[in-house]
């Protein structure tokens, strides 16, 4: 009864241009509208490309620029998260998804964790975002994470203390390693392990979208996914192609697995802060 | 070894996707190769073929008079699996011409030559042809600095450069490179009777094994040891990888403004592709 259909958009952004991407995720918009979604969840920085370097300072924009009219009014149609440079009033640049509903911007969340290691070099171009808050969506009780914020636990321990039902990840994943006999990206099995174990652990529903494409020579593996507040997966994208992913989820499913598996319940919140205060003055870091 | 194994299917799928994706941004619709007759620039040529179609591959074959008959053969057999256009292109007259003036160089010399002289050939038909040069040098060489710098090594989008020649050997043959090419000695056929193996000192198939754990594996040089690898092969191997680091960047710039190429002015390559 109260299902709602999601999209996710496992698209290839163009490199810094913004008018072309524009269009791509108007494009994308109507057909997931088409197919009977109720929201659109673009990968990160589906906007602006991934690899921006330099350019971070020119695609960025913000929050109050006629840039985004035309998402705005689409959002009336249909609910959107999409990824961003988000430019503060103190001209600082965040890698920033947004929930945009109604018309309205609903919720900013600015990547917390920015990786710097390997092929990434975020803490370069963007500040660190400080905030993790789940808001109030239209297919129940969210939380973004923005890919590398995935990897640190602790971001989706507060969110699900903070209420989510629905942990929604836009992600641009190169694919590196592991290439070896019968098996995928050696991170992208990390990610699909991470999406299951979330999903399982915080009885939440993971809205996981990848983008696909490539970028200076490196390969976005796509394999969007939602997977149920059980751990099992409703539906999984392919790896390496350009789709819509849809999927119908079901908010009775978050109270089926609360009510199997009473984590949430039993999570002992005082232990944690009390533990972790103690580490805070004790420990090694 | 488990770490050298590839699944063929998603290798090719990505670097399909990868020539198909890089070549179209750049407004190309076509690639340049190279054909040696050896097992790398047939792999690409496959590669590409299939990612654009044969009829977007252009593979050039530009013997030196003493090349190999055979490598002529089998970079024919490439072209004639493919249904690719070919052309042929001598390179004797003008790598003579030169030494002419310089008729005491040796073979080394006369090797870098003929590779530059190639890539002269390949890039004036990039431009003439609105096709990209596609790159035939694999990871082991790039990692050893065994290669010409700017002449095999130089091209503008290389689907091979991070795959190992055993993982190469494993793609060749999922794609269906005639055996008689993959299982040749390798060789830079610069001089009569060169293989790759006698001059470097070392089979492709021990190099790789130390090079992954090196590099891939980020293994430090004592854990190599204590593995049971060679001290003195091991430590010739990262020499080797040191003394070519130049050959893997850009020119050095000396600094003078603000903002330098590549120091601090620092755009993607795909910048607005």
């Amino acid at each position: 009864m109260n299902r709602h259909i999601i999209a996710l958009a496992q698209i290839n952004p163009a490199l810094g241009d913004l008018e072309r991407n524009l269009a791509l995720h108007e494009k994308t918009a109507e057909e997931a509208i088409g197919r009977g979604a109720s929201l659109l969840v673009f990968p990160e920085l589906s906007l602006t490309g991934y690899f921006l370097k330099d350019l971070v300072s020119s695609v960025a924009f913000p929050m109050t620029s006629p840039i985004l009219g035309r998402l705005r009014d689409l959002s009336r149609r249909i609910d959107l998260v999409v990824g961003l440079v988000e430019e503060s009033p103190e001209h600082l640049f965040y890698n920033a998804a947004i929930y945009l509903s109604m018309g309205e911007i609903q919720h900013v969340h600015r990547k917390v964790y920015l990786p710097t290691y390997g092929i990434f070099d975020e803490q370069r171009y963007f500040a660190e975002g400080g905030r993790i808050r789940t808001f109030r969506a239209r297919v129940g009780r969210s939380a973004i994470l923005i890919c590398e914020d995935m990897w640190h636990p602790s971001t989706a321990y507060v969110a699900s203390l903070d209420g989510m039902e629905i942990l929604i990840s836009p992600s641009a994943s190169p694919g590196r390693g592991g290439l070896e006999e019968g098996k995928f990206f050696a991170n992208a099995r990390a990610w699909e392990t991470i999406n299951r174990a979330y999903a399982q652990l915080f009885t939440c529903y993971v809205i996981y979208a990848n983008r696909v494409g490539y970028e200076d020579g490196a390969c976005f593996w796509g394999g969007s996914e939602a997977i149920a507040p059980s751990g099992e997966p409703v539906a999984k994208a392919e790896y390496l192609s350009e789709e819509i992913l849809v999927v119908e989820i079901d908010p009775a499913e978050v109270r089926r697995a609360r009510t199997v598996n009473p984590l949430l319940r039993d999570e002992r919140l005082d232990v944690t802060l009390r533990e972790l205060e103690r580490v805070r003055r004790e420990g090694v870091r | 070894m488990s770490g050298l194994s590839l699944h063929c299917e998603f290798v090719q799928q990505i670097l399909t996707g990868f020539i198909a994706n890089e070549v179209r941004k750049t407004g190309f619709s076509r690639v340049v190769v190279g054909l040696s007759g050896g097992v790398d620039s047939a792999l690409s040529a496959y590669l590409g073929a299939e990612a654009l179609g044969a009829e977007n591959v252009l593979a050039l074959l530009m013997p030196y008079r003493t090349s190999s008959p055979e490598s002529r053969e089998h970079a024919e057999l490439v072209v004639k699996q493919l249904g690719i256009q070919s052309d042929v292109i001598e390179i004797t007259p003008m790598v003579d011409a030169y030494f002419e003036r310089f008729p005491e160089s040796d073979h080394v010399r006369r090797g870098n030559k003929m590779a530059r002289e190639r890539m002269t050939i390949l890039f004036d038909h990039s431009a003439t042809l609105k096709a990209l040069v596609l790159g035939t040098s694999n990871k082991t060489e790039l990692l050893l600095g065994y290669g010409t710098l700017y002449g095999d090594m130089a091209s503008a989008i290389n689907p091979l450069g991070d795959l190992y020649k055993t993982q190469i050997r494993y793609l060749a043959r999922h794609m269906g490179i005639p055996e008689i090419i993959v299982r040749k000695a390798p060789s830079g056929d610069l001089w009569v009777g060169q293989t790759d193996e006698a001059e470097l000192g070392f089979t492709y198939e021990e190099v790789d094994r130390v090079l992954y754990l090196m590099v891939d594996r980020r293994c430090e040089i004592p854990e190599l040891i204590a593995a049971g690898f060679d001290e003195r092969f091991v430590r010739a191997v990262l020499a080797k990888l040191q003394a070519s680091q130049y050959k893997r960047r850009l020119p050095l710039i000396a600094k003078i403004s603000a903002r330098t190429i590549d120091r601090d002015f620092r755009y993607p390559r795909d910048w607005g592709k």
